[in-house]
């Protein structure tokens, strides 16, 4: 699989980046490498092994519906930049 | 050109779990900003979700109920996508394996039964909730409250088989009663709880491709979500006559305006970026999850109206009114078990009590006339004690006070008379008053027995048993 210019510019606009134009010829060519390093295991004969991206075995273990202290009052918001009203706060956004 | 309209819906419900899905915060409505939110729904670096098991059984009921094939196998996926409501920058949610698939729905409109085909049922968590700022200081703000966050959301999706909103609005109501007989989600469409967004595309009749579609959000009532579908069926058929052509975009509906808007902003192309969440095993439904979800299933609205319409031998529209909740419906059930009486006790449910819990705002839940004492008072009226009027003054008593029908009877005096002696009093009164039209009445005019009647049942304040008026009365006019 080949990575591009244009593919990086729409992740990195995805994911909210601004990149320079060095950074973008940077990423492409290390997004390129990585991409091709992991095509490697494509050459493995995998015809007979059912497609699974997580340790077999059973599945998801399950919890009791029964409530939990949750986080208290203070430490909820430690960490926000902004804060205001018991909320985090954040530019307006416009529906 | 004649045109035909093609919808499909997506309901988003959340589901009435005491904890979060991927946590044990409390699903509480209404409690402070923030109050309940860990690190797992707050997205903190390191916290590990752990899925609650009681929404998944929620989730395998709601796909039974619409007879979809409850897959064995389902496996979680992060969407990503930036919004300030998502602290995690992605949401858990199902996607190319989902919990439930290939459902039908029956539903019923004048145009006849039609069955609506459900796509999926999958699994996700909700977002928490925008607050917009007003005001000088916080009106260049919004804030956020993640208390909704990460609570259980089941999203059920159709089939494009829909042509009407008419169809869609009867899908939803549909859906919906499944969902309040099951009692997995309250269904409250205001709060946000049971929530739908319509795809629609028009398309000339007997054409088999799709028109470009547009998404609808915003329509948090049955009757906006007609009226928001109704308009934009005309607003794309005016386009394309017009020689435009319909944009594929997000639109809201404005319900002060009765029209649909195109959402402002620049609508990028979704991109996703769908990848299995590695934080989760696939979720694996067991045999018997299935079988206990399976019995555990009550009887459903479609089947209960049937029911009705067959056991009580009561009309469509009335048993589609009584079977409207799962609560009415045995209250009804239960009245008619004591009466022996299905269409008497259908009247007076959906007229009487239905009336009065409507003028009260109130639910049949917390109906003061419990459905043993409303069977009492139908049961007097069928002996004959108490006539219909006099029983709908008593249901007014009973309902104010919460009393017995045969007490409030026996209080106030109410007893039908059933005595000719007392009777003939009243009628002797009533002919020598009216000498004239008896003397009409004894040359023919026999309409005027009618108007005795009457005068009888005013001279008793109603309480007359109006068999026995009648009766008397033609005995002594004939004399």
């Amino acid at each position: 699989m080949k990575i591009d210019t244009k593919d990086v510019l729409h992740i990195a606009d995805l994911a909210r980046l601004a990149l320079t134009e060095e950074e973008t010829a940077l990423y492409t060519e290390q997004m390129c490498n990585i991409l091709s390093y992991v095509d490697k295991l494509s050459a493995l004969d995998t015809k007979d092994i059912t497609a699974s991206h997580q340790e077999a075995s059973e599945g998801a273990a399950l919890r009791e519906d029964v409530v939990a202290p949750s986080l208290e009052g203070e430490k909820v918001l430690q960490n926000a930049p902004e804060k205001a009203n018991k909320c985090f706060r954040v530019p307006r956004i416009i529906e | 050109m004649k045109y035909e309209a093609v919808i499909g819906l997506e309901i988003h419900s959340q589901l009435l779990t005491n904890t979060k899905i991927f946590c044990g915060c409390s699903t509480r409505f209404g409690a402070a900003p923030n109050s309940q939110v860990c690190p797992v729904c707050l997205g903190l670096p390191g916290a590990l979700p752990v899925l609650n098991g009681k929404a998944v059984e929620f989730a395998v009921e709601m796909g039974l109920a619409v007879e979809c094939t409850i897959n064995r196998e389902s496996v979680f996926a992060r969407k990503n996508y930036f919004y300030p409501d998502l602290p995690k920058g992605y949401q858990i949610s199902q996607y190319d394996k989902p919990l439930a698939e290939h459902g039908t729905l029956q539903i019923e409109t004048d145009d006849g039964r039609r069955n609506i085909g459900v796509t999926r049922i999958h699994m996700e968590e909700d977002a928490g909730k925008l607050i917009h700022g007003e005001g000088a200081e916080d009106g260049g703000h919004s804030f956020v409250d993640l208390n909704r966050a990460c609570t259980p959301l089941i999203e059920i999706v159709s089939e494009p088989d829909m042509r009407t909103p008419e169809e869609a609005v009867a899908y939803l109501k549909g859906m919906r009663d499944i969902i309040l007989y099951l009692g997995i989600s309250d269904g409250n469409m205001e709060e946000g709880s049971f929530r739908c967004d319509a795809n629609i595309s028009i398309r000339p009749v007997g054409q088999t491709t799709l028109g470009t579609k547009a998404e609808l959000k915003n329509m948090n009532s049955f009757k906006f979500i007609k009226d928001g579908l109704a308009y934009e069926i005309e607003r794309q058929i005016d386009l394309i006559e017009g020689g435009g052509h319909v944009v594929q975009e997000t639109r809201l509906f404005d319900s002060a305006r009765g029209i649909t808007l195109a959402m402002r902003g620049k609508e990028e192309a979704h991109d996703y970026r769908y990848f299995p969440e590695p934080d989760l095993k696939p979720l694996v439904i067991t045999e018997e999850l299935i079988e206990r979800a399976r019995k555990s299933l009550p009887e459903l609205p479609v089947a209960k109206k049937e029911r009705f319409i067959k056991e009580y031998e009561i009309p469509t529209y009335d048993a589609g009114v009584l079977i409207s909740s799962r609560v009415l419906a045995e209250y009804y059930e239960a009245v008619v078990k004591a009466t022996a009486e299905a269409k008497l006790s259908s009247n007076w449910v959906m007229g009487e009590v239905l009336r009065a819990l409507k003028e009260d705002n109130r639910e049949i839940g917390e109906c003061p006339v419990s459905a043993h004492n409303l069977a009492e008072l139908i049961l007097m009226v069928k002996k004959g004690i108490i006539s219909n009027t006099i029983a709908k003054e008593v249901f007014a008593e009973m309902y104010k006070t919460g009393g017995k029908a045969h007490e409030i009877v026996s209080k106030k005096g109410l007893s039908q008379i059933s005595d000719e002696s007392a009777l003939v009093a009243v009628i002797d009164e009533v002919l020598s008053k009216n000498a004239d039209s008896v003397e009409r009445y004894k040359a023919g005019e026999q309409k005027l027995l009618g108007f005795f009647v009457g005068q009888v049942m005013k001279g008793t304040k109603g309480q007359a048993n109006p068999g026995l008026v009648n009766k008397l009365l033609k005995e002594r006019l004939k004399g």
